[in-house]
């Protein structure tokens, strides 16, 4: 199975990369079959997300990022909170991924912030974003905040939103549509005939 | 296969004088545009259908009828027609008007336009944007092909014994292009009908371009109409010339930065090297386009965006010079080499009449 880590840090060393791989390490010690992990940093992606904007496609190191994503079988995002939700910069790469293609994927949602007051982020920015796009995401998201580094807790839910992620990879895997198939054609007698009513012909 | 220049018909600032063109100017612009690229010896004129500013080309038929007008041989095309929002009998009816004008000398490329409020301000829906291209183009194809229509769909008011005048020239229906850049749904339609299929292929990079030909090749050759390989493709493109190309580049370069289409984006290095757009030499071009052959296939119509941005008319009547004196004869030639006999070029009033004459001999 393919885990990818989405972090949306910017700072090197970034706390919001380190709660991601924590995350996938748990996910894949947890797991029954073998996973292998890669990382999108969206730091190295921002030109060419910007550029998607205004050119309408995606470069190529921001397409391959978008076709590890899609094609996966199970994703950990995570993102800083600025002004009180998931950074602009997280939004604008999942902004640029066509709209269906993260439908039926298990998500673990987290997040990183200066002080445990915009903990709920999870729950009223990135659970609802993740929604829209259909995607299914796990019970537990895991917020760290920078007192949580030196605390006990975070461990905790760290196992057990990953141990979530991993058990519905593990029943989903499978289940979604392949990657790539954006090109598949109903056939064009389908296409007229769906628009005539019972009357019409 | 034919050469030819498609136009937006945008109205835009000069960046490098900060000078706009009036619509007037514009309009003219466009028209003497279409007398130069008869004079260079290249085939095709085609103008997109705009219903905002900063576009000036709301009446297509209008346009290519003062033009056919004033030229011989050109052949006139728009790029695109709106099948989503207009009225299908009235493309009916003002494309036969410009065939019979035109003698034959004219085709349509229908598309779905891009400006969201176009539908609501012809009193549509964008949610049915393909539904709408494909039961208006279905009234469309028998309006042309049947003398009396009787049809009732979803979107448009029931006909009962309905004829569209004028009749098409000779009984023959214009040929028609569907283009898209990313909808499977239009390559199948173009597929079904043994239409042509046209990628602009410009805004993205060849692979796309690629996937999109190849899905309406398998699916044309599918509905029975011939080989994959004889599917009727064309192809855009977008160049700016000068003899050596550092000039090209340095003179583009302004333009390029504030296009209102990818402008404020990419450097235009990576933009070229993204895209097929080329600006350079001649020779350049030329190499780039005969490339595109590698992931189209041997196809029918190369259409180059010419005029846009800002470009001043003076500078775009040069590039038409070089396009047909440089470019463009050594385009026929090496397209031609190497292209298997069975591969047609694009049908044109003339080959349609043929083969309809041919097929009642058959009949009879």
């Amino acid at each position: 199975m393919k885990l990818v880590v989405v972090s949306a840090g910017l700072s090197v060393p970034s706390s919001t990369r380190l709660l991601g791989d924590r995350l996938a390490a748990a996910a894949v010690r947890t797991a029954a079959e073998p996973v292998e992990v890669e990382v999108v940093e969206l730091r190295d992606l921002a030109v060419e997300i910007a550029h998607n904007f205004t050119n309408g496609f995606p470069g190529r190191q921001l397409a391959a990022a978008i076709d590890a994503v899609t094609s996966a079988d199970g994703l950990i995002v995570v993102t800083p909170v600025f002004s009180a939700s998931y950074s602009g910069l997280f939004k604008s790469f999942f902004d640029v991924i066509e709209k269906d293609a993260l439908a039926g994927l298990p998500v673990l949602i987290a997040a990183t912030g200066g002080t445990a007051r915009h903990s709920l982020v999870l729950e009223h920015a990135l659970r609802p974003l993740f929604a829209h796009l259909r995607a299914v995401v796990v019970p537990t998201g895991v917020y760290a905040a920078s007192e949580d580094w030196g605390a006990e807790g975070l461990n905790g839910r760290i196992e057990r939103a990953a141990g979530e992620l991993a058990a519905l990879m593990q029943g989903l895997s499978g289940s979604r549509r392949s990657a790539g198939d954006d090109l598949a054609v109903v056939p064009f007698a389908e296409q007229l005939a769906a628009l005539s009513s019972p009357a019409g012909g | 296969m034919q050469f030819g220049i498609f136009s937006v018909g945008d109205v835009t600032p000069d960046p490098t004088t900060g000078r706009t063109p009036t619509e007037r100017d514009r309009i003219k612009a466009m028209v003497a545009i279409a007398l130069k690229a008869e004079e260079v010896g290249l085939d095709v004129f085609a103008t997109g259908e705009h219903h905002n500013p900063p576009f000036v080309p709301s009446s297509p038929t209008t346009m290519l009828g003062y033009i056919a007008a004033r030229t011989e041989r050109l052949v006139l095309s728009t790029s695109t027609t709106l099948i989503t929002t207009n009225d299908p009998v009235k493309i009916a009816e003002d494309f036969a008007m410009l065939q019979h004008l035109a003698d034959g000398r004219m085709d349509l490329m229908m598309g779905r336009g891009n400006t969201g409020p176009v539908y609501p301000w012809f009193g549509q829906d964008i949610r049915e944007g393909i539904n709408l291209a494909i039961e208006n183009y279905a009234l469309l194809h028998r309006l042309w092909r049947e003398d009396v229509v009787n049809w009732e769909g979803k979107f448009r008011s029931p006909l009962q014994g309905f004829t569209s005048t004028p009749r098409p020239l000779d009984g023959v229906a214009p040929f028609v292009w569907h283009g898209s850049i990313r909808s499977p749904e239009i390559a199948e339609q173009a597929a079904y009908y043994g239409d042509g299929f046209f990628h602009n292929n410009i805004f993205w990079p060849a692979d796309h371009t690629k996937r999109m030909v190849e899905l309406y090749r398998s699916r044309y050759a599918h509905y029975g109409h011939g080989t994959p390989e004889q599917a009727i493709v064309g192809l855009g493109g977008q160049v700016f010339m000068r003899k050596n190309s550092q000039d090209a580049i340095r003179e583009f370069r302004p333009y390029f930065d504030v296009a209102p289409v990818y402008g404020h984006g990419p450097s235009l290095e990576d933009f070229m090297d993204q895209t097929p757009l080329t600006v350079g030499s001649p020779q350049q071009v030329i190499e780039k386009t005969l490339a595109f052959r590698e992931y189209a296939g041997d196809y029918q119509r190369q259409l180059f965006l010419m005029d846009h941005a800002g470009l001043p008319l003076k500078t775009v009547l040069e590039q038409l010079d070089l396009l047909g004196e440089e470019v463009v004869p050594v385009l026929r030639k090496e397209f031609a080499a190497g292209r298997p006999a069975d591969v047609p070029d694009a049908p044109t009033h003339a080959s349609l009449l043929a083969k309809k004459e041919s097929e009642e001999v058959t009949v009879a």
